[in-house]
């Protein structure tokens, strides 16, 4: 099985603050990774830097065997990664439609958005003229993951997907993540609620204060020994 | 009855200017966060151009070709102040992201480089622009109100550009590519927008329509190197009152302060009308200090 991204002694800085200081991780094709922790320990960093929106001053970001460490971003999105940040993103003054033909443009804006978008977010389809910005949070989520997959990314990194979104829709994303992972797709979460990813992810990751403490597969996980790891 | 009209007329039309050389100061303050200080002098640049063609025509061309010189006029304003604001941009200005006030010293320096070229090339006496025949005399509403045609035309001209914008920045996918950088830099660079292309092709695209600012400007009289300083305030005085990043507050904003430059000139003097102007502008921000058009949403992050 093919290997779609080895990060390898990773730092990032914000500003003079070191917030990753060596940073192991391997994602292989079609597996789903979960990278848990508590708040402020630099996940959130990690999917940046991986996307090259924070300082990064060494180490290696191997994607498809091809390094990524120096390049913008722009470039490492028309590589094969999706990005799906933490605050949604979402253009709040363009409307739906704009926002999922955006996600069109790391193949210049060339190509159409697939029916499977709508089969998979529906209520998407029904708001197609309203502003982004007029969304509630959990639809919001729903386009952003949806603009993301567009362009059919090679690897999809998400944010904390579930956090302050209403139970039903955290159910509905659930079931989008399934349904990718049937295709496919090869999968980075970020996220703190263990439950969530449990029956979704194969592989775990544990960071703590810019390290990883633990790391396995989610089947033979202690969850007992994770929670105390993850809890405040 | 007639005098008040021909004044609101003609506030308009000075407006229109206002709001073609603030709509390129509005795109790219909004989407860059720079403060252009040498915006001026893309309107001084882009009227030199139409001299430019104006001589080109008288000279080289048959004296039948000259009425027609201002229709090669506006694209040549349009294309040499764009490519001279590419080159600024590539050379200064992408130095300067993220630094407004270091953009705002840095830029007034390039506007003083940019005056003494003028100045060492043409020289510093103003010069004249013809119009073309067909643009002398006026439409006569009825006898004591004649509507110039320059002044007409150059509403028309306007408009024209208006269109052509709204076009760009909403129905095209360039379009679509500058509100996206503007909205949320880091979200679009993480679809695959490369930014620095987008900044790059923006500024040169709001210096061109500076450009045809100053071509429509020597339509009004006559052009010299600190044409643009005459312009500079009013059209930053545009952009705040109508509110950072949104073009229909350009648009509004350049429209208020036009007419209101000319009426309050014409019912008091000079110097008084500027003073009251700025007054009230100021006034207006204390009360709402984004401006005309602010930009609501419900964003989860804020």
């Amino acid at each position: 099985m093919e290997t779609v991204l080895n990060v390898d002694k990773l730092q990032a800085y914000y500003g003079e603050s070191i917030i990753l200081k060596d940073i192991n991780l391997k994602v292989q094709e079609g597996h789903i990774v979960c990278l848990l922790g508590r708040n402020g320990v630099g996940k959130s960093t990690f999917l940046k830097s991986i996307m090259g929106l924070v300082r990064t001053p060494s180490g290696s970001i191997l994607f498809q065997n091809k390094e990524l460490i120096n390049k913008p971003t722009y470039f490492r999105a028309r590589a094969g990664i999706g990005y799906v940040p933490q605050g949604r993103d979402i253009f709040p003054q363009m409307t739906v439609e704009e926002n999922l033909q955006l996600g069109l443009e790391v193949n210049n804006g060339n190509g159409n958005i697939s029916p499977e978008i709508y089969e998979l977010f529906p209520i998407l389809k029904e708001m197609l003229t309203r502003k982004g910005g007029n969304l509630s949070g959990g639809q919001q989520q729903q386009l952003a993951i949806a603009r993301a997959l567009v362009a059919h990314p090679k690897l999809l990194l998400l944010d904390e997907p579930t956090e302050g979104i209403q139970p039903s829709i955290i159910q509905d994303i659930g079931r989008v993540i399934l349904q990718l992972k049937k295709e496919g797709y090869t999968i980075l979460i970020v996220e703190q609620y263990l439950e969530f990813i449990l029956n979704i992810a194969d592989e775990y990751y544990v960071m703590d204060k810019g390290n990883i403490v633990a790391q396995g597969l989610v089947s033979s996980m202690d969850q007992e020994d994770i929670k105390s790891k993850i809890a405040i | 009855m007639d005098t008040y009209l021909l004044q609101i007329f003609n506030g308009i039309s000075v407006s229109s200017i206002f709001m073609l050389a603030a709509l390129g100061l509005a795109i790219t303050f909004g989407l860059m966060k720079i403060i252009n200080m040498a915006h001026g002098e893309f309107i001084m640049i882009g009227a030199y151009a139409a001299y430019m063609v104006q001589n080109f025509f008288s000279q080289y061309l048959p004296a039948s070709f000259f009425n027609f010189y201002f229709f090669a006029a506006i694209p040549a304003s349009f294309l040499l102040a764009g490519v001279l604001g590419w080159i600024l941009e590539r050379l200064v200005i992408r130095h300067l992201y993220g630094r407004s006030l270091d953009s705002l010293l840095a830029t007034w320096g390039v506007s003083l480089i940019l005056q003494q070229l003028a100045r060492s090339i043409f020289g510093a006496p103003n010069v004249d622009v013809k119009s073309p025949d067909w643009l002398n005399g006026a439409f006569l509403v009825h006898p004591g109100l004649q509507l110039p045609y320059k002044r007409l035309f150059i509403m028309l001209m306007v408009i024209a550009c208006m269109v052509v914008i709204y076009y760009l920045m909403y129905r095209s996918n360039y379009g679509r590519k500058i509100r996206a950088v503007m909205q949320n830099r880091a979200m679009a660079a993480s679809l695959g927008i490369n930014t620095r292309r987008i900044d790059a092709y923006t500024f040169a695209f709001g210096s061109g329509l500076a450009g045809i600012a100053g071509c429509a400007l020597t339509l009004l009289g006559s052009i010299g190197p600190t044409l643009g300083t005459n312009y500079i305030v009013d059209t930053f005085m545009v952009v705040v009152l109508g509110g950072v990043g949104s073009l229909w507050g350009t648009i509004a904003g350049g429209f208020l302060i036009g007419t209101g430059n000319t009426t309050l000139e014409f019912l008091t003097d000079a110097t008084l009308g500027k003073v009251l102007v700025f007054t009230l502008v100021i006034l207006f921000l204390q009360w709402r200090p984004k401006g005309l058009f602010t930009i609501h949403s419900r964003s989860l992050d804020e």
